[in-house]
């Protein structure tokens, strides 16, 4: 199927959810707003307080210069991995919306590129009001900040398609206790958004090295501050697009898969 | 009565406050140089941060069991529906929930205890009260997450008592730095909120500090608690009566 | 193009499979354009894996299957455009209303907004739910969802409609409601495919049916056809008091055509049930009681199977 014959039907399934969002837009703008405002006073002002004598370890930045954009690229991991698993799930399953949608002339490559642009979609309002709470926390450097934006989308794709993937073979939700504990949580933790690698011992910083988090904390930090390395920009945008492409194809795989059974 | 909760998903959320010790604890703890107690003494980040990870590990664990499951009971899970058609059903629910939340914690304190002290961020004797200490405050979140489920109508209702009363508390209650970072307004306002006192009380008997302060937190949980199971008690029978 | 046939459906050698489990085993129909076709069988016959091979949702293992004259294997996406589908459990959108439940779904079929609203209107009004247009789905009672679902799948005012257990789970007064409302679908010209495994359904919905057990066609033809190839005119349906159950051997020979026993009746097929109810009490054999019906298409599933449809 050529791909500007499936961009229309994928528009569909789009629409669905926005039809549902817009019942709670403001609900989700608040709290969209709200988190990374407490996030950055507490975390950034108040321990950043007990941090002033560490400048240089966060390569002579502020605390709270460091951890704000570390913190979009997490934000966007955890937005993605939670659209991705309870409510793909509630579609193949509990809900059967996709049982419905399968039954009119969509397919599932349908459903996988609308949940994706629609994933991409929140998070791209997700990262346009985290660009705001950090410009009031002065954080921004340059309009080149709003690059952040596509980077942040391009983030939550790789997270997103590879959780629809993952959620597509399980046929329950013990699944995802495990994928927050042991995969979301450390990512959280380890990938360069709260300290940098340099404070882990030398095989944790090589294994966080590998993690998709810590690409997107490096681009995305750079964009925001404006500090990109040029040697090394492209390759973190290199890994984020592989991450994503692998995880289109494995989603789309996995969930034809699903429901053709 | 029996619940099918899953005990390996729960046995391996101890991950998440042993985590959060290594992450903050050892990650940022090794760029703050040390943190001052209450008694004036200096302490390494990790052995300020640890003891606050424990008490909100059995804030979380209280709320999410209450909250999250008593409200799924109630409201989604089909299965329950034969049980909770009887009067006993709801209570049996709620205090089975409670129980779970207790053991919860029970195993995060211990777990916690554990690595702290192999670590050699235990710095008194006392530190063994943490672990009742921990059960009473998951059994007073408990009771404030059982009256709480009840004013909840659908899924996205979570979002306010996550979002703007656990999360913030969770940020703010000095437990990842000295609530003295505040001024004077957000100080006072911060000692009439529950996951303080809880932070203090462990920390308090984690590092050896045994005084009039602890006995306050521990008067203001005790309140906490009795406000709460009693207020909870109440909904659940309204509910019943509907 | 439609096929030589004129049928909308023609299965030949259809055969699903899961893993070593044959679910449908190498079955041949025609379903005619016009009336409604049935699946008669118990559950777990094959009649809703058959259903989802014709509405594209599995693939077909093995065997031709053709729908509205097409191959799901290569026009699926065509196929499905046609064909409006019933399941047998509801998957309508919980988190849209009952008017965004229709208008939604005419989305997903490309039926411009303006046409998806005024089509939306109408079917409310079709299956008497336009008064709850901008309810939630969720309080919304069995026969009501039920409804409404038929109605969604009108939506692309298809060719076929394919109801898998159109009435199952609902109440008397809800299947009765839901019964009219189909025979009227009939009358406006519609074909309809109805998986059932209530001969009181089949009988009173069905023009054509087949008989399924266990993965295979037994039987087809019309309800009276079948009545008439595989039963008697009537029935006496007899209850014997339980003590008498071992002498009765031989007791009622020569009474009726055919004799069934059941774990709780005895079944005596004949044209005059009430001449073979004389010969009982002439007999003088006990009853505790006893009832003269016409056959029905549960003795026609009797005969065939040896055993009731709903168990």
């Amino acid at each position: 199927m050529q791909r500007s014959g499936s961009l229309a039907p994928a528009a569909r399934v789009f629409l669905r959810n926005w039809l549902v969002y817009r019942r709670i837009w403001y609900r989700s703008l608040f709290f969209g707003f709200l988190q990374p405002f407490m996030f950055l006073t507490a975390m950034g002002v108040g321990l950043g307080g007990l941090l002033v004598a560490s400048r240089a370890a966060f390569g002579g930045l502020d605390y709270i210069h460091f951890l704000g954009p570390g913190l979009l690229a997490a934000t966007a991991m955890q937005v993605a991995t939670f659209e991705s698993t309870y409510p793909i799930m509630n579609k193949i399953m509990w809900g059967r919306n996709y049982e419905a949608m399968l039954s009119t002339p969509l397919g599932t490559r349908h459903i996988v590129l609308g949940e994706l642009g629609w994933i991409g979609f929140r998070l791209a309002t997700v990262a346009a009001i985290f660009l705001v709470v950090l410009t009031i926390f002065r954080i921004t450097a340059t309009p080149i900040a709003l690059l952040a934006v596509p980077v942040t989308v391009l983030t939550g794709w790789g997270f997103s398609a590879s959780l629809i993937a993952f959620t597509a073979t399980q046929r329950n939700d013990l699944g995802f206790s495990w994928i927050f504990r042991f995969v979301i949580n450390p990512l959280f933790l380890f990938s360069g958004t709260f300290f940098p690698l340099t404070q882990l011992p030398a095989p944790l910083q090589v294994a966080a090295w590998a993690t998709p988090l810590f690409h997107a904390a490096e681009l995305i930090r750079g964009l925001i501050l404006n500090r990109l390395d040029p040697a090394t920009a492209p390759l973190h945008l290199l890994y984020l697009v592989v991450f994503a492409a692998v995880g289109v194809a494995l989603a789309d795989r996995n969930l034809a898969r699903r429901m053709r059974a | 009565m029996v619940y099918r909760h899953q005990w390996i998903v729960i046995a391996s959320g101890v991950v998440e406050p042993v985590l959060y010790l290594f992450g903050i604890g050892l990650g940022i703890g090794g760029l703050v140089g040390g943190v001052q107690l209450a008694d004036g003494r200096f302490v390494s980040y990790a052995a300020y941060v640890g003891p606050a990870l424990l008490a909100s590990a059995a804030m979380n664990g209280a709320v999410f069991e209450t909250i999250f499951n008593v409200f799924f009971k109630l409201n989604y899970a089909k299965t329950y529906e034969g049980i909770l058609a009887t009067p006993m059903g709801i209570t049996e629910i709620a205090l089975g929930e409670m129980l779970w939340a207790l053991m919860r914690a029970a195993l995060y304190a211990v777990a916690m205890l554990v690595i702290m002290a192999a670590m050699g961020l235990i710095l008194s004797p006392l530190a063994i009260l943490a672990l009742p200490a921990a059960l009473f405050i998951s059994a007073a979140f408990s009771a404030a997450g059982l009256a709480g489920t009840s004013y909840l109508r659908t899924v996205q209702d979570f979002d306010i008592p996550m979002g703007l009363i656990v999360q913030p508390m969770f940020l703010f209650s000095g437990t990842f730095f000295p609530i003295t970072a505040y001024p004077l307004p957000i100080q006072v306002f911060m000692h009439l909120t529950p996951l303080y006192h809880a932070v203090n009380l462990i920390r308090g008997l984690m590092t050896g500090i045994l005084g009039w302060g602890q006995a306050w937190d521990f008067a203001y949980l005790a309140a906490f608690f009795v406000v709460f199971m009693w207020l909870a008690t109440r909904q659940m029978e309204r509910k019943l009566i509907k | 193009m439609p096929a030589a046939s004129d049928a909308l459906v023609r299965a030949r050698s259809l055969t699903k499979r899961f893993n070593a489990f044959t679910a449908v085993d190498g079955i041949d129909f025609e379903v005619p354009a016009g009336g409604s076709f049935g699946f008669l069988g118990p559950n777990g016959a094959g009649k809703t894996s058959t259903m989802r091979m014709i509405a594209c949702a599995s693939p077909v293992t093995s065997g031709e299957l053709r729908v509205i004259g097409m191959d799901p294997r290569t026009d699926a996406r065509e196929i499905k455009a046609r064909l409006g589908v019933v399941p047998q459990i509801d998957n309508l959108d919980q988190e849209l209303t009952v008017r965004e439940n229709l208008e939604m779904y005419a989305r997903y079929f490309d039926i411009p907004a303006a046409v998806a609203r005024q089509r939306a209107s109408e079917l409310l009004e079709f299956v008497q739910l336009a008064e709850r247009a901008k309810d939630q789905v969720e309080p919304l009672s069995g026969g009501m969802k039920r409804r409404l679902t038929i109605a969604r799948a009108l939506i692309n005012e298809p060719e076929l409609v394919i109801l898998d257990e159109p009435t199952t789970g609902l109440d008397p007064q809800a299947r009765h409601l839901l019964w009219e409302r189909l025979y009227q679908l009939k009358r406006r010209g519609a074909t309809l495919i109805i998986t059932t495994h209530y001969m009181d359904e089949a009988e009173q919905l069905c023009d054509r049916l087949v008989v399924m057990d266990k993965a295979r066609i037994v039987a087809e033809g019309s309800p009276r056809q079948l009545i008439d190839q595989y039963s008697t005119r009537e029935v006496l349906e007899l209850r014997l008091p339980d003590a008498d159950r071992g002498r009765r051997n031989g007791q009622l020979d020569g009474l009726a055509d055919r004799i069934e026993e059941l774990p709780d009746r005895t079944l005596l097929y004949t044209d005059d049930g009430e001449r073979a109810l004389d010969a009982v009490h002439a007999r003088q054999i006990p009853v505790e009681s006893a009832l003269v019906r016409r056959s029905s298409l549960e003795d026609v599933f009797l005969r065939l199977t040896g055993r009731t449809l709903v168990e």
